[in-house]
């Protein structure tokens, strides 16, 4: 018992163990945005026409654009042009093949094993620090199951055909203002394709890492589940401790085929900024899964606990009859910290079922808000939603929210959602004081309970990575 | 803008008419509330709480536009407002959201307010009724204001009827201003019974008062298009609002209730109960939001949507939101569509009741959930025979009372 206090105490008082930098070589171009510096991406990269073609036409229409002001929350103002959009930090050392040493020692730290024989059995790593993929790990083996998990660049270069198919397919460059962004830009995230009828034997998984100051990051990732295959993809992120406010604007793009299954599951521990509210990463993705064929599923897990600013909304087109999609969502925010998030279902197809379960904890001066959309198209016969989202407010100073949207249009549909706000229980924590588990203790036990719902969805390294951060992010809100 | 110059042009037009037959009170606000007008116009659907209205569109035709001061003699506690005293008359346009166009519009255009004022300790025993009847020979603008007044301790009941005496096109918009004192107890019922040419805009605005209870129920029995607005205020602790809607809907029929509750203070309580059943085409939309202030600890607040589609082409849409900034609170919503239960459906029929019989007593007993949580008896069971008319599509026109006769 003793030891678990210490325990405890001592991931508590970590605060955000992940905020060094990495003194690394690295290749960043003039800050700035204009036509030269998306073309002077692309170059870099080596891409053929039809992708420079495509960075060009998002990036006139972004000039187009207006940054939204919808959400529930208090956006700094983001200065476009005092950005760098590209920093390379193996530039060096790209010649020879090898890791810089730095940067090995930067993922070991971050506990993320690049070399193989460290691997934890069943997961393959790409990583990808700032605006390129360092590494991507155990290609071979899946590569003798048709699996291609590498980088999108390495995708672009590699297999042309498929990423040219799917790149935009579910998150076109006129979505919004970010995916616009993100199109002109983007510089690497990870490719994976499963062929027909295979299941992925191992765990994939790509990790973020913010490092070069005055950069941001804007990853692309592209997943295609053909028909019959399944894979779990894991997602990780973070960032240095910096008192300017970073940019990350990711697209994430899913397409599942027929019966395939995917499972998609986000830790996000991006730097959140100091107690005083300052500096921390803005999290502004787009990550949408698009269910094209008949009984596929797809499955949204995210636990949120970092980022000064969380606007995301992973969503699912559910077009294929009888396919399925699931929301599981824990978003903690602490501080200043602020987030809107959620998730956006829509039915298109026949005897589709959606499921949305969130929770969000808030916790000293942070605003937590969930904002979801259920719509079911006039076409979406026997379409069934189950929306349930929770809040837990820790503090008299913080906000819980909720915007839940439901459009149906068709008379066969059957769509229910449930909110709740509460503060924890005095009944419990009572029940636990009683029994000897002091304050702090108590609440982490409880929220844990709380969270648990989702947190069981994720992949078992996972789940303990986000029970510990839980407890981290939650730090000095008690009492 | 053009749907917005005609009603600006009207008012230049009509400006000193329109001030030689209203108090100060009124004609002091005119010019601020053009001003906003002119400078918003009617809100597009970006704008949130219009999200599912169209505003313009229903503003937008040749409307003659009524400018007749209240007459007759009015019942007890009612007065024009220029009857009414000081106190009381310097409350206008105080309670209502006088940055919102709809409101600007009404306040610029509107002749007369009826204000009911129930004095201190006093208890109205009959309901106070204001009955609507909207008849003419040609298509109609009405703006109607009611301001009331509840001191402390004042008690009553008040039933506000729409109806349509005439088949032309009626547009009505209606600002309410409640006014609650320090234990006071209103219900305020609102029925609408006019038909598919009609439009209506009400916006109901209410302020309460420490420890007292409001009541405020809107039937939408049958309608053209419909926006009914509700903000209450919560500013004295203990208070308590129960806020109730039905709407039976079909055609082309549009509803649309949007409700704001905001808790300013500790200690209390909201719930909202809303029930539409949506047959043929008819939209319906319902966004409630419970706004809960820091320090706003120990509410209590309850959201419930339900609803019922009969058909492919009705369509619904439903926003119940709460936005909390205090944390010993105890609030949740919950909002459901979907469409009768097959089982009662089999049930009823193995019985031998037939299956149009049998939908129709589902959607009877889907109602009366909102229709058996009003206080006023006589009132439930008038309701009753009208949503079972309702329903059987007995109701089409106006039933013909004495006051059209």
């Amino acid at each position: 018992m003793e030891d678990k206090n210490k325990f405890v105490r001592e991931v508590a008082e970590k605060k955000y163990e992940y905020g060094f930098t990495t003194d690394v070589q690295t290749d960043i171009i003039e800050k700035g945005l204009s036509e030269e510096v998306v073309r002077l991406i692309s170059e870099k990269k080596q891409e053929p026409d039809w992708l420079l073609q495509f960075r060009l036409n998002a990036f006139r229409y972004w000039l187009t654009l207006e940054q939204p002001t919808w959400g529930h929350l208090k956006m700094p103002e983001i200065d476009y042009q005092a950005i760098s959009y590209y920093a390379d930090p193996t530039q060096k050392k790209q010649s020879t093949g090898d890791i810089d040493p730095e940067l090995m020692k930067t993922f070991d730290k971050l506990g993320i094993p690049l070399e193989e024989r460290m691997a934890l059995a069943g997961t393959a790593v790409d990583a990808v620090m700032d605006s390129v993929s360092v590494k991507t790990t155990f290609r071979e083996k899946l590569q003798e199951k048709g699996i291609i998990f590498c980088s999108i660049s390495e995708a672009v270069r590699e297999h042309p055909d498929l990423v040219r198919e799917y790149l935009g397919s579910v998150v076109p460059y006129r979505d919004n203002f970010f995916a616009a962004l993100n199109s002109a830009v983007f510089s690497d995230g990870s490719f994976v394709y499963i062929p027909k009828g295979v299941r992925c034997p191992m765990e994939l998984s790509t990790y973020f890492r913010i490092n070069a100051r005055g950069t941001g990051q804007f990853e692309r990732t592209l997943i295609v589940c053909d028909d019959d295959a399944y894979v779990s993809y894991l997602e990780g992120c973070t960032a240095p401790m910096r008192d300017e406010n970073q940019l990350h604007a990711a697209i994430v793009e899913i397409v599942v085929k027929e019966r395939a299954e995917v499972k998609y599951s986000t830790v996000q521990n991006w730097y959140p900024g100091d107690s005083e509210g300052k500096g921390g990463v803005l999290n502004l993705v787009t990550k949408r899964g698009h269910l094209r064929g008949a009984n596929s599923r797809l499955s949204w897990t995210q636990v949120e606990t970092g980022s000064a600013i969380t606007w995301k909304y992973p969503s699912c087109v559910l077009s294929g009859d009888g396919s399925q999609a699931e929301f599981y969502s824990v978003a903690v925010t602490n501080n200043y910290q602020q987030a809107d998030t959620g998730t956006k279902m829509i039915h298109i197809g026949k005897n589709t079922k959606s499921t949305i379960i969130s929770k969000g904890i808030s916790a000293g001066k942070s605003q937590n808000a969930y904002r979801g959309l259920v719509k079911v198209a006039s076409t979406a016969d026997g379409a069934r939603n189950y929306s349930s989202c929770d809040s837990l407010l820790l503090g008299s100073q913080c906000g819980a929210h909720t915007f839940p949207y439901m459009d149906v249009h068709n008379e066969t549909a059957v769509v229910e959602h449930e909110a709740t706000t509460s503060k924890i229980s005095e009944d419990q924590l009572f029940y636990l004081n009683q029994r000897g588990i002091d304050t702090e203790e108590a609440v982490s036990l409880i929220v844990n309970g709380y969270a648990k719902e989702v947190i069981n969805k994720l992949p078992m390294e996972f789940a303990v990575e986000a029970q510990k951060l839980l407890g981290v992010s939650l730090e000095g809100s008690v009492g | 803008m053009k749907a917005e110059k005609q009603y600006i042009d009207f008012y230049q037009e009509v400006r000193f008419r329109l001030t030689s037959r209203s108090p100060e009170e009124m004609n002091l606000q005119r010019e601020e509330a053009l001003r906003t007008f002119a400078a918003k116009g009617f809100p597009s659907r970006k704008v949130e709480r219009y999200r599912y209205a169209n505003v313009e569109a229903d503003f937008a035709p040749n409307y003659g536009i009524q400018l007749a001061p209240l007459s007759g003699t009015l019942p007890s506690h009612c007065f024009r407002i220029a009857d009414a005293e000081p106190r009381i008359r310097a409350l206008y346009n105080k309670v209502a959201d006088t940055a919102d166009s709809i409101v600007a519009l009404n306040t610029m255009l509107c002749v007369d307010t009826l204000v009911v004022h129930v004095p201190k300790a006093t208890r109205v025993e009959h309901p106070i009724q204001i009955s609507n009847v909207l008849k003419g020979e040609q298509d109609t603008m009405v703006c109607r204001r009611i301001l009331v007044v509840m001191d402390e301790m004042a008690e009553a009941d008040i039933i506000i009827t729409d109806r349509a005496a005439s088949g032309n096109r009626f547009l009505t918009n209606q600002v309410i201003e409640v006014v609650m004192e320090e234990g006071a107890h209103l219900s305020l019922y609102e029925v609408e019974e006019t038909h598919l040419l009609c439009t209506r805009y009400s916006n109901v605005f209410v302020r309460q008062g420490k420890n007292s209870t409001l009541h405020h129920s809107n039937l939408t029995l049958f309608n053209g298009h419909t926006r009914n607005r509700l903000d209450v205020l919560m500013q004295g602790e203990g208070s308590e609002v129960t806020a109730n809607g039905c709407v039976i809907a079909d055609k082309m029929q549009h509803v649309d209730n949007n409700t704001l509750i905001e808790h300013l203070v500790p200690n209390c309580q909201s719930h909202e109960l809303y029930k539409y059943v949506l047959d043929d085409s008819a939209v319906g939309a319902f966004a409630g939001k419970v706004l809960v202030h820091e320090g706003a600890q120990k509410t209590s607040s309850k959201e419930t949507n339900a609803n019922l589609l009969a058909t492919r082409t009705a369509r619904m849409y439903t926003q119940p939101m709460l936005e909390i900034y205090a944390d010993d609170v105890q609030c949740s919503h919950g909002s459901t569509v979907g469409q009768m239960d097959e089982t009662a459906l089999f049930y009823m029929r193995q019985r031998g009741i037939d299956e149009k019989e049998a939908r129709l007593l589902l959607k009877a007993a889907f109602i009366t959930e909102v229709i058996e949580n009003i206080p006023l008896e006589s009132l439930r069971d008038r309701l009753h025979v009208l949503v079972d008319k309702r329903l059987r599509g007995e109701l089409s026109k106006c039933e013909g009372c004495k006051l059209c006769k």
